[in-house]
Order: structure tokens, then sequence, then C-alpha cells
């Protein structure tokens, strides 16, 4: 019985955590609708454009979401500052990715202010995370 | 006799100095500081700067030492309360009033590694040192003290890599 539970709740959270990403990228598509009537689809090569789009940064680095994340988003990344590891950012690599829609948010505000110096559109968060999970 | 109470002196001088320097572990944790704060970088032991400093940095994370590291306004605030309860102040001690001590009442520091207390504390550790790969900057406590993250700051777990 407890191996079923288990078992039950294992299969649970796998389920739950491979939706989730999919999830996402619907309410992105209405949000993207709402702001843009024209709106088509998401391109994974548009997110892979902009994840390696290289950018001068007003303080005068070179800059991408590749800095930290590296070229290769299966890869572990390192912090460009502080040199603290980050776990890989596609979700083949690192099934966390995606999952939580709060820590998506909270970290597109970061890191588009961080590289871009503005917030991205819904279009390009949408992009991102379509590349992001093409990857296999 | 004399010899064993010399001895027995300075094993209890050795626990108090351990005790006052090497245990920079709050007192309390929060789920929410540990998290947060250790994203980018180790979260910093609350006791090493004052109340102020902590507001001052809370109250600008938009632009944190260059990078946006905002929160949304609970989490924010939890954080914040948490800090301020257990700053250099709060947590008290023969630590608190070195690193407070050399502070004018309005300063805010917002590096750790700035204050008068930290410098004094590795003053025998050589400008190149904290430069090699494995360490960066001073900003890197667990690169050399092997129980940072559990706030274990003793003398004995210190290894400067190579």
């Amino acid at each position: 019985m407890t191996r079923f539970a288990f078992l039950f709740a294992g299969l649970f959270v796998c389920s739950a955590a491979q939706a989730a990403p999919q999830d996402l990228l619907q309410s992105y598509a209405v949000q993207a609708k709402q702001e843009n009537p024209q709106f088509q689809a998401f391109s994974a090569a548009r997110g892979e454009q902009l994840y390696h789009a290289k950018r001068t940064h007003s303080s005068g680095k070179m800059l991408s979401c590749a800095s930290c994340h590296t070229d290769n988003p299966k890869s572990a990344g390192r912090h460009e500052k502080t040199g603290k590891a980050i776990q890989p950012l596609a979700p083949i690599a690192n099934r966390d990715r995606f999952a939580d829609t709060a820590k998506v948010e909270k970290w597109f505000k970061r890191n588009c202010q961080d590289v871009l110096e503005r917030a991205c559109s819904v279009q390009e968060k949408g992009d991102f995370v379509t590349y992001l999970l093409s990857l296999k | 006799m004399k010899r064993s109470l010399i001895v027995f002196t300075l094993l209890l001088s050795g626990a108090a100095w351990a005790d006052g320097n090497a245990n920079l572990a709050p007192a309390v944790s929060n789920l929410k500081w540990k998290t947060e704060c250790s994203d980018c970088h180790m979260a910093y032991p609350p006791a090493l700067l004052p109340e102020r400093s902590w507001r001052k940095m809370m109250a600008g994370l938009g632009s944190h030492f260059g990078q946006d590291a905002s929160l949304d306004t609970a989490t924010a605030k939890e954080i914040t309360d948490y800090l301020a309860n257990n700053s250099a102040e709060r947590a008290g001690g023969k630590r608190a009033k070195k690193v407070l001590g050399a502070l004018g009442p309005n300063e805010a520091p917002q590096r750790i590694s700035e204050t008068a207390w930290f410098v004094r504390e590795h003053d025998e550790v050589a400008p190149q040192v904290w430069k090699r790969a494995k360490i960066g900057s001073p900003a890197n406590c667990n690169a050399c003290h092997q129980g940072a993250e559990q706030g274990n700051y003793a003398e004995n777990q210190i290894r400067i890599p190579r």
C-alpha cells in the first residue's frame, strides 16, 4: 500500500512538472493575443536568437543570456559576477525549469532588466520558453 | 596544579574565542531569507551588518550591486524584518561591538567586506589571494570557509584554495 502510494505520488509529480511549461506557454499565448491582435504563434528560432543576442550594457559589459547560462542551455551556468553555479535552463536537463510561474516571472523581470535594460514582451518570453522546450 | 589551571584557563578562553568569532549562524533561520538571498550568492550572516544597512539594501533591490534582485512586496518585507531582527545590534556580543564600533551613527555600509571588522579579521590575506580563480572576491566566503553555509567560520574550517 505504502509503495503504491509512493508510486502514485511520483506519477503525479512527474506529470505536473511536465505539464507546467505547456500551461505557462498557453497563458503567455492568451496574453500575447491581448497585447497584439496579430499574434500568431511563438517561435523557437526567435527564442534562440534572443538567447544568444549579445548587447552592450550601459555599464560597458557585453552581455547576453548566455553570459550566465552558457552557449548551451543544457549545461550548468555560472553567475557572471559572483561565480555561483546555476542549474541548467533547458527543461530536458533540469525538470524544475518553467514549472513555477511566480519563479519564472521573477527571473524574467530581473534578467530582462539585467541584460536588455528593459522588460521583455510576452512574445519574447513565449519565444524564449518555446526555444528551451524544443531542446532535446 | 598551577600548570593544569593555566591549561584549563587557556582552554576556556579558547572556547570563548571560538564562540565569539567562529559561529555566525543566526539564532533563528528563515526559509525566505535562506532561499531568496542565496540564489546568486551565499546568504550572508545577518549579524555582520547593522539594521540600517539591511534596511537600505532591501529598499534598493531593483539595483542590487548593479543587478535587478527585486522581490515581491510580501517576501521583501518578511526578509527585511528577519534581517533587522538578527542584525549586528540584535545579535549583540563582542563581535557586534566590533562590527558596529567603527561606524558612525548614520553610516550604512552595503558590503560586509568593507567593514573595519572584516578588514581586520582578514588582514593576513594578501590582495592577490582574493583574486585566485577559485576565490574571485571577498564575497565568496565559502571559497575558504568550508562551513560558511552553516555559519561555521572556525579557524580549523579554513582551506585557502591555490
